[in-house]
């Protein structure tokens, strides 16, 4: 992979730890320089609603009680949420977060229900072409 | 030769990869040259600035250990 080949990672899955596992590798890559693209389709992008963010999004299934507890003592811990890691990751710069513009009309959700951290709205052909000839991750 | 700090990071407590993230941003703030004292508690962290410091060209200029506590000193390239 070359120096300037983004990494791209396309999020699908809404639960918390899922969009806290993707936020962690978005903030490293971040942190080292790398471009950034982030494609939220599906429940990934339903998660990202203004009016849901801050909310619980529950954890996969093979969580389980240990993991429940696990992520709770975390959390419990001050570890940072993922719209604030993702945040962070912004604010070092080349993070780019487009939501898929077909999950957009399948969840009929509007531009304005969106929350700031997502930079627009944009089509799995833009996606592909911003990806490059970097790695893509599907979480 | 006392080292002259110009930026602290205190990231004790923060999980990966938040003190790496937390150093990324205050680097940005000093000059060229300028060096930034880290704390840290992650375990991962001896590895993240060992790898973030080649990566970067930031270089690591000491690194220490003290009751669970990292410290990192590293200089803006």
């Amino acid at each position: 992979m070359a120096e300037s080949d983004p990494l791209n990672l396309v999020l699908f899955s809404g639960t918390d730890d899922k969009l806290q596992a993707a936020a962690v590798l978005t903030a490293g890559a971040a942190a080292l320089g790398k471009p950034v693209n982030v494609f939220l389709q599906y429940w990934a992008l339903d998660a990202f609603r203004t009016n849901r963010i801050d909310r619980d999004h529950g954890l996969a299934p093979e969580a389980g009680v240990e993991g429940r507890e696990a992520v709770a003592a975390l959390r419990a811990a001050g570890q940072a949420s993922w719209p604030e890691t993702l945040r962070q990751a912004k604010e070092l710069g080349g993070v780019d977060i487009q939501a898929c513009s077909l999950s957009m009309d399948l969840l009929e959700i509007q531009p304005s229900d969106l929350d700031p951290l997502v930079d627009g709205i944009e089509g799995v052909t833009a996606f592909w072409l911003s990806a490059g000839d970097g790695p893509v991750v599907f979480i | 030769m006392a080292i002259q700090v110009i930026a602290r990071v205190d990231a004790r407590g923060l999980s990966c990869p938040m003190p790496i993230v937390k150093t990324a941003q205050a680097i940005k703030s000093i000059a060229s040259g300028a060096l930034v004292e880290v704390l840290a508690t992650d375990p991962g962290s001896q590895k993240d600035f060992a790898a973030w410091s080649r990566t970067t060209g930031h270089e690591l200029v000491e690194q220490t250990v003290d009751g669970g506590v990292f410290r990192f000193v590293l200089r803006r390239k």
